[in-house]
């Protein structure tokens, strides 16, 4: 097999391939979609946060959704009541965030499981009321609206095609850096750790230490998630941050992969496209009997949770994985090993 | 101070519908050791089948609440036997997806059905005051004490004094010795799922005339019932009606007497959880779990 640059040709041609459709995407859609391919990239950076904690660490968390609003509300308040510029909130959402993360990490630490999900899941209850009742700073239910972002240096471009590449530029880099994290010597831990705790206890793993870890990084992910989101719609309010949203990120994870880092793509097409085909689909008059299925994408979404656990534990991304592995014993007719990661083993 | 006393009497009745769906929560816990987030979603949609029953079919409520109990023991039969047994034995963060898979499902199925404009629902106690030794008591609180009370001994006369009662707690301790015996583990897994759907439902039912239907009704209810569930140790079923009652009292006092309290209780019922599982995980009647290495 020739290799250029160390890399199979193929795998050059799709980064080339993909490249270009991301930079050219929003020259050739309109505003709508360009904005919405905005919130696929903020939801590929949220997502890849929670595959960091739950795919590769195996600790659950409903929570993700209440880190996005430290984040989000990191930012819209910086902003709104400082005057801070924009850009300069996204680091400093993913600090506060990422410590709220390492504050609930440190309980979590003896919450293994079940006990985690049930703390995680009442923390995404309880913070949409918590940010109604400290409305001296957030606003209440009416929120807070943040000025319009514009192009910076005399850009070209629309309001929709920067906060794209804003948002793009962003995903691409945290994937950077969580590629790095999987392969280091943290990554190798968090999948001791999710293989099996004692065993990662035997071989001198922290527990303790990579838990946490875990907690706080995915939170910082979640928060600058948050930050983009607020900075997009330039508008936050509680309602946007409730049990729902933790849910969306949980199915976006599963569906898109849990394990695989470039699960997080699939799966933020998936939880930002979906809602929007359901609503088409219904419109154009999809029902059983008096039944109308117009934005009502949760039964699906719940049903395909339940069939990606049974038959694809590894979602879209492991079933790219095993095809790319077939491609692969294809190419050199030998016969090379099918199984992918599984996750929560 | 008769205040005080009417927001206690109240917050043991609202205690005992989350001792209730706490209690359904334990049976699914002590049978799989796994905490079912759908339990109070499939209680909404239990609860929008007698309505429609009441409103549709015109029924009363009574005949209506038994043919919704027996329905739901049905629907938690048919949900363990064709979504969750071909899960059996796999890890639990597995288990805890597929329930929030069901979660989805149900909330999503009962919005489609039954739409999201919230609706009243009469159940079957009227809500006038009765006076009581100089207290004003709500007839309403005493109906869902007095059929809490009737749920739970007829369910503590089912597990002590019936062969399948015997044999569920038998196959949820041992299951390879009662399978030897001859009980039919993966049933009494079934029969587990069913109860605890019919005692969800009956929480449902309760609560739905105290604050209004709609799909998203047993979030916080559901909660508040984890909240009890841990208080009370997640495996015991005493310890399910004991901390619900508990945070029933502790969450009207927090709702009259904390400024904005309202808006805060869930974020007590968070609180509740993450401190009893950091001082004393097993809870107040659950016995402290060993890790085996």
């Amino acid at each position: 097999m020739k290799r250029l640059l160390g890399v199979r040709p193929e795998l050059l041609g799709l980064a080339v391939v993909g490249s270009i459709v991301l930079i050219g995407l929003p020259t050739v859609t309109n505003q709508f979609f360009t904005f919405e391919f905005a919130k696929v990239a903020i939801f590929v950076c949220a997502l890849l946060g929670l595959n960091l904690l739950t795919g590769y660490s195996g600790q659950i968390s409903l929570g993700n959704g209440a880190f996005m609003a430290v984040g989000g509300y990191t930012t819209a308040i910086l902003v709104h009541a400082i005057g801070v510029p924009y850009w300069l909130t996204i680091p400093l959402a993913a600090v506060v965030a990422g410590a709220a993360g390492l504050l609930i990490g440190i309980p979590a630490l003896r919450l293994s499981g079940v006990y985690l999900a049930l703390a995680t899941f009442a923390l995404a209850l309880s913070i949409p009321p918590i940010l109604n009742h400290f409305d001296t700073f957030t606003g209440g239910h009416g929120g807070i609206v943040m000025p319009p972002v514009m192009a910076p240096f005399g850009l070209d471009l629309s309001q929709e095609q920067w906060l794209y590449y804003l948002c793009t530029g962003i995903a691409i880099l945290l994937f950077a850096f969580a590629w790095g994290v999987v392969r280091s010597r943290t990554g190798r831990a968090f999948m001791a750790i999710r293989d099996s705790e004692t065993a990662a206890t035997a071989s001198g793993v922290s527990l303790a230490y990579y838990k946490t870890l875990a907690f706080g990084l995915s939170a910082a992910y979640a928060g600058v998630a948050g930050s983009l989101l607020a900075i997009v719609t330039s508008f936050i309010n509680p309602d946007s941050f409730g049990l729902g949203l933790s849910l969306t990120l949980l199915v976006g994870v599963v569906i898109g992969g849990l394990g695989l880092n470039f699960g997080a793509v699939p799966g933020g097409l998936l939880v930002v496209w979906l809602p929007y085909f359901a609503e088409k689909a219904g419109e154009a008059g999809l029902h059983i009997g008096s039944l109308s299925f117009a934005g009502k994408p949760d039964i699906f979404f719940g049903a395909a949770l339940i069939l990606i656990m049974l038959f694809a534990p590894n979602g879209a991304a492991g079933l790219l994985v095993r095809g790319w592995r077939w491609y692969l014993s294809f190419r050199t007719a030998t016969r090379l090993p099918v199984a992918g990661p599984v996750a929560g083993r | 101070m008769t205040a005080f006393a009417q927001q206690v009497i109240s917050g043991i009745a609202t205690g005992c519908i989350y001792a209730s769906l706490a209690l359904a929560l334990v049976l699914i816990y002590r049978a799989m050791d796994l905490a079912n987030f759908a339990q109070g979603e499939m209680a909404t949609f239990s609860t929008f089948i007698s309505y429609s029953l009441i409103e549709y079919w015109h029924l009363d409520f009574w005949p209506a609440f038994v043919i919704t109990i027996v329905l739901s023991f049905a629907l938690g039969v048919a949900i363990e036997r064709v979504v969750i047994r071909p899960f059996e034995g796999k890890p639990v963060l597995t288990l805890l997806i597929v329930t929030l898979g069901l979660f989805t499902v149900f909330n999503g199925l009962t919005g489609l059905i039954w739409g999201y404009v919230f609706k009243t629902y009469r159940g079957g106690f009227p809500s006038v005051p009765v006076q009581f030794g100089g207290l004003y008591l709500n007839v309403q609180d005493i109906g869902v004490l007095g059929v809490v009370l009737v749920m739970l001994l007829l369910l503590y006369l089912f597990f002590s004094r019936t062969k399948a009662g015997l044999a569920m707690r038998a196959a949820s301790l041992y299951p390879d010795s009662s399978r030897l015996l001859g009980v039919r583990v993966g049933w009494m897994l079934a029969l587990g799922w069913g109860l605890a759907a019919s005692v969800g439902a009956v929480s449902g039912m309760l609560v739905a005339p105290i604050i209004y239907l709609d799909p998203n009704m047993m979030q916080s209810i559901l909660l508040f019932a984890f909240a009890a569930a841990v208080l009370g140790g997640i495996e015991s079923p005493v310890g399910a009606v004991v901390g619900g009652v508990t945070i029933g009292v502790l969450m009207a006092l927090v709702g009259t007497y904390i400024p904005g309290g309202q808006d805060l209780r869930l974020a007590f019922g968070l609180i509740v959880i993450v401190v009893v599982l950091l001082v004393r995980p097993a809870g107040l009647f659950g016995r402290a779990a060993v890790r085996r290495v």
